[in-house]
């Protein structure tokens, strides 16, 4: 087992996530901090405010092909939208359209709709969803990078499964409601969220990854994020009618198959792993290996 | 909340700076700094937005310190607070002055 040292992306903040994403200097922000726009609904919660209200957009370059970015900074309000977050993320997309870049990078990290606002937020992610779709009609790729520490959980767990194509560390977690939702609506014994390896082994990237949520399963490691998305970048995304039917009853499929299992173990040795124990400690590498050796994908 | 402001009289004007920086995140016990080149007649600005109520006087002490140590002129800081310590307010306050200034003394 080979670790090359390495910056974390689960431990960077947004700006700093971007920085490693895109060609060196070619970073244009749109709507900088210094114009300080941020959310008109915190004061009246006593809550500090931020700058961006807690997302960068811009447009920028990888590999020298132009891409329209945005990155959400997870650690200020859970990287939730809100309503001046949602707006700042749905303007990008939609001058995207007009732009026509090369591709959309998303770079989620949220935790869903900001409470404070809810109202505003929900409404943000049905719009941001909408200019997700028109981009995918004009052929404009989206693709989505989850690494942080928020994962991606209630309308940002939607919008990734809107996005074309889905990188994902294992340290990401993605699902609609979060453990601890879970938890208060279900019950301890149908889900336990203070058991770590029970919640990342169910919700992260790498699960995502062996039920085909998540494309492509990195480390938790800059440079192969920007990687995989060079090659996703090389990649073309077609949908169709047919191929919608198709999914639809792959995941019947997929439902009846697992439907009655309560643990992931029992779902991965389904999946035809031998030693579905063994794939919490494997590196994405080993990981990837037994997979092409014979274990389902 | 609690809204802020100071002036200091400044030091030297530096010129081959970036017109601005922002560093730091707003989450809890950190803050973001947002650095801005303005005419202000030599001096610089502070304006801050805190989630820790009654600590003018500190604020006051880091913010002379800061001034003291760099000497910046024409400079108007914009700070979001989410009830950072003392310390961690001087650290960013440096980082951020050093990424204005492109890591130059």
């Amino acid at each position: 087992m080979k670790f090359k040292i390495s910056q974390s992306y689960l431990e960077a903040t947004a700006r700093q996530r971007i920085g490693f994403i895109v060609d060196k200097g070619s970073f244009k922000e749109i709507a900088p901090p210094s114009e300080k726009p941020a959310s008109p609904h915190l004061d009246m919660f006593n809550i500090p405010k931020s700058f961006g209200d807690g997302v960068i957009i811009g447009e920028a370059e990888i590999n020298g092909r132009p891409v329209s970015i945005l990155a959400q900074e997870g650690k200020f309000m859970g990287g939730a939208f809100g309503e001046v977050h949602s707006a700042r993320i749905t303007g990008l997309l939609r001058r995207s359209l007009n732009t026509k870049p090369d591709a959309v990078v998303c770079l989620w990290d949220s935790g869903g709709v900001r409470l404070q606002e809810a109202n505003a937020g929900e409404i943000g992610v049905t719009e941001i969803m909408g200019a997700i779709f028109d981009l995918k009609a004009t052929g404009i790729p989206v693709i989505a990078a989850v690494g942080g520490s928020c994962g991606c959980f209630g309308g940002a767990g939607i919008i990734t499964g809107c996005c074309d194509y889905v990188i994902a560390s294992e340290e990401a977690r993605i699902g609609i409601s979060g453990p601890e939702v879970i938890e208060t609506t279900m019950g301890v014994d149908a889900f336990d969220s203070r058991d770590r390896a029970l919640v990342w082994r169910t919700t992260g990237g790498k699960n995502r990854y062996l039920f085909g949520f998540v494309k492509e399963l990195v480390e938790n490691c800059p440079e192969e994020f920007r990687s995989a998305i060079c090659s996703a970048m090389a990649k073309s995304f077609k949908y169709s009618l047919k191929n919608l039917e198709a999914m639809q009853e792959h995941l019947q499929e997929r439902a009846d198959k697992f439907g009655s299992m309560d643990n992931t173990f029992d779902i991965w040795k389904e999946m035809g792993f031998n030693s579905p124990e063994a794939i919490p400690e494997m590196t994405v590498a080993e990981l990837k290996s037994t997979v092409q050796a014979g274990g389902e994908k | 909340m609690e809204h802020l402001e100071y002036k200091f009289d400044g030091g030297n004007t530096q010129t081959d700076m970036l017109k601005s920086t922002v560093q730091g995140v707003v989450s809890s016990g950190n803050l973001e700094v947002l650095i801005e080149r303005k005419k202000l007649n030599g001096k610089c600005r502070f304006i801050i937005d805190t989630a820790a109520e009654g600590f003018a006087k500190t604020w006051q002490a880091v913010l002379s310190r800061f001034m003291e140590n760099h000497q910046p002129a024409d400079l108007q800081f914009s700070i979001n607070d989410y009830a950072a310590s003392p310390d961690i307010v001087s650290l960013r306050l440096d980082q951020a002055y050093e990424a204005l200034s492109g890591g130059k003394k």
